[in-house]
């Protein structure tokens, strides 16, 4: 009926609408209409009754449900065309239900054309801040269509009965207002809505419109996703108040948690990881790195120029051809999002947006300046109250990694669904020793904890499940010049023997810096010099060395970094003062046997620290590198700039 | 047709010689009898070229809804320069671009 009454009064192509979308966009369209002032016919408007007063969302509140709707700006106009409403100048019944479809069709990640709409697509999905009068259009679409979505991850059910009498409050009629109203967290948790029901549409769907690769990905984002979905139209409203709890305890969590959303957060460790990259291209971490530089920093990374292309594209948001810390951060994360299997997105996901990323992570201990805002942001304001559910969720999440990880090559989405189902009580202790690492990883930014973002930081494991343990080797395959495993190895074996501090295990840099090391030996425990320390201090700066707090080292590493002018192969020199290191050491060690213990804990401290640092020290050779390459490029330029008025 | 619309483009520049600071180009008039259609001719201060060609059906189109279009063409241009993963001469792949491509073209449509 409604089809054939909206086909009969569109020029579009024919709409064919499923039950639940019929009810869901008449109401959304009566909803629309009645905030216009005009008496809206409460049912499926007719092609009779179009009197283009009568029946037509006005304007206003349209655009407000379409910007609800989380689609980028572009992509409404692009609808908003498509539908026709500019052609006849007002969103008529067809023009908004055409406009609808279109907007499922773009969060579903299809592509905005008039053919999407003759598929089945679930519902749009509408999410309202708190500004926008309360609850005026709902997700009545994503309570219909969530089956799909229902995240496996029920836990809160406290929320429910929040739910119920939220219910109450709202018409009766409306399953549509929704209490997803409330948070700040709604647009992070609208997004992952999309994000995750998109690629269950796509499941379904046999991939129509959606380019190869990205299916592939599919059963990573969503696993539960399937498990729970029938055809996404199906308007059970009995159904519609359980979803909606779940839907509002995930946009609780959502901040913290990782679900849908999991693959485009950044986690403390990743965080602190993309800082030292991008100090090792950069010292000033306020600064930009230039496209060149980056760019041979992202080529190591091996994927395609395209991709990084497109990489490039979504990061540099104020596209000025070079990267500051946060689009640095959300370049590099998309980067290892990618290799790690994630298809990339349409747009920057809102967590990895510059604001957010500057806002949410506070910079390393050694330069909190320019971050003292984050104590402000919503993520660290939402962790307190979210703490305990983000405990649970994580475990859950923790669960649930195992299993994508297993099926990350294959296309297996039942065998996940059904893993993930059952995964989540059984799998849980099992599995915790994969996420054990993770924990534990986590466990030291949060003891760290320079800000209640770590928490949400430790909260959301659920980063990418493959991350954590690709991330090591990434490096090397990365920065291949970045030797590092050869680097520790010869620099445990010297600390071992050695026993004690001079964990010269310092790769031997040559510095002429050893005087200067005297100097700073407080200051220094082994952290660089000691290669050089090594050979002739060792024994003078054993015990000053016990005294350092680790941060210090940290503190310093920069001198030691200006300092070392010639960088050389650490690997190579290890070797040699390594014995040496530990032949000096060894009359001392009867001395201070009773500090051995000690002794040992620090220098493995140490050594870590030391390896950072040479890490760093072979970024900046490269750096040293990419200068010239600049030179180059710049010379480059200069005749290009030259050529054109030559050439024509 | 756009090669000969490009000689035409080029045979501007030419004439241009030294007063390079004109950068708007509109070359109205490439109207074949049998064609039908015009074409816009755009140059940057780099000498990338821009050429437009219009279906003479569509009678609606003005002077300044041409500028703003090459304007806008050269800004998206610009942005997908400022990626130094794009080798210029490549064919531009940047979505944003194409979407910004797209939009223009169905505004006029």
């Amino acid at each position: 009926m409604e089809a054939a009454a909206s086909g009969g009064s569109g020029s579009g192509p024919p709409l064919l609408l499923s039950e639940g979308e019929q009810q869901c966009y008449s109401e959304l369209f009566a909803r629309c209409a009645g905030a216009a002032g005009g008496g809206p016919g409460s049912g499926p408007p007719e092609a009779a009754r179009a009197a283009p007063g009568a029946s037509t969302a006005a304007s206003g509140p349209v655009a407000d449900l379409f910007r609800a709707s989380q689609l980028p700006a572009e992509t409404l106009h692009q609808i908003t065309e498509l539908c026709g409403a500019k052609r006849v100048g007002y969103f008529g019944p067809t023009q908004f239900y055409v406009a609808l479809k279109l907007i499922a069709a773009a969060q579903s990640g299809l592509p905005v054309r008039i053919e999407s709409i003759k598929c089945e697509l679930p519902l749009p999905r509408f999410m309202m801040s708190k500004t926008d009068a309360e609850i005026r259009f709902g997700n009545m679409a994503e309570l219909h269509g969530t089956k799909v979505q229902i995240p496996y991850l029920i836990t809160e059910k406290n929320t429910f009965k929040r739910m119920d009498d939220e219910d109450k409050q709202q018409e009766t009629q409306s399953p549509t207002m929704s209490p997803l109203a409330s948070p700040p967290s709604s647009p992070p948790h609208y997004q992952r809505v999309p994000l995750s029901h998109g690629y269950s549409k796509l499941r379904k769907s046999t991939e129509q419109m959606h380019p190869a690769p990205y299916e592939a990905r599919q059963p990573l984002v969503q696993p539960e996703g399937p498990s729970l979905g029938g055809p996404g139209a199906k308007p059970l409203r009995h159904q519609a108040s359980l979803i909606r709890s779940f839907s509002v305890e995930r946009e609780l969590q959502d901040n913290n948690s990782s679900y849908p959303d999991e693959p485009w957060r950044i986690t403390e460790e990743q965080r602190e990881y993309y800082v030292n990259q991008f100090r090792s291209l950069q010292p000033d971490p306020s600064s930009f790195i230039s496209g060149s530089v980056a760019k041979n920093f992202f080529t190591k990374s091996k994927l395609s120029i395209p991709e990084l292309s497109y990489i490039w594209e979504l990061s540099d948001a104020d596209c000025d051809g070079a990267l500051s810390l946060p689009e640095f951060c959300a370049a590099f994360h998309l980067i290892v999002a990618r290799k790690n299997g994630y298809p990339l997105p349409e747009g920057l996901p809102p967590t990895l947006q510059p604001e957010y990323l500057q806002a949410a992570f506070p910079k390393p201990k050694w330069e909190c300046a320019l971050f003292d805002s984050y104590s402000e942001s919503v993520p660290a304001n939402q962790q307190p109250r979210d703490l305990n559910r983000m405990e649970k969720l994580s475990i859950k999440d923790m669960a649930d990694f195992p299993v994508p990880t297993q099926d990350v090559t294959g296309d297996d989405k039942q065998a996940l669904k059904s893993a993930t189902d059952e995964a989540l009580p059984k799998d849980m202790s099992e599995d915790s020793a994969t996420p054990k690492d993770s924990n534990s990883l986590k466990a030291r930014p949060r003891s760290r904890s320079y800000s209640s973002t770590s928490i949400e930081e430790a909260m959301k494991r659920g980063e990418d499940p493959p991350t954590p343990p690709p991330r090591p080797q990434k490096t090397h395959s990365r920065a291949s010049s970045l030797d590092l495993n050869k680097v520790f190895q010869p620099s445990v074996p010297a600390s071992k023997s050695g026993l004690l501090p001079p964990p010269p295990a310092l790769p031997p840099r040559p510095c002429p810096s050893q005087s200067e090391q005297a100097s700073e030996a407080e200051l220094h425990p082994q952290l660089n010099r000691a290669p050089s320390q090594a050979a002739e201090s060792s024994p003078a700066k054993k015990d000053i060395p016990y005294s350092q707090p680790p941060s210090k080292p940290i503190r310093r590493k920069f001198r030691p970094e200006n300092q070392a002018t010639e960088s050389q192969e650490p690997t190579t020199a290890v070797g040699g003062p390594a014995s040496v290191a530990t032949v000096k050491p060894h009359p001392t060690v009867q001395k201070q046997s009773s500090k051995q213990k000690k002794a040992i804990q620090t220098a493995i401290r140490k050594n870590k620290e030391a390896n950072a640092v040479l890490a760093r020290l072979n970024s900046e050779l490269q750096q040293q590198l990419k200068e010239v390459h600049q030179e180059r490029i710049a010379l480059e330029n200069q005749l290009e700039q030259l050529r054109p008025v030559t050439v024509l | 047709m756009v090669h000969t619309s490009l000689d035409v483009v080029d045979e501007k520049i030419s004439a241009m010689g030294k007063a390079l600071v004109d950068q708007r180009e509109l070359y109205l008039g490439l109207l074949y009898p049998t064609e039908d259609y015009k074409v816009y001719g755009y140059v940057t201060n780099s000498k990338v070229k821009f050429v437009m060609v219009v279906d003479s059906s569509n009678t609606a189109l003005r002077d300044n809804e041409i500028r703003s279009m090459f304007r806008k063409l050269h800004n998206s241009y610009t942005d997908v320069m400022c990626n130094p993963f794009y080798n210029p001469g490549d064919r531009i792949q940047s979505r944003a671009f194409d979407g910004m491509v797209t939009s223009m073209m169905i505004q006029v449509c």
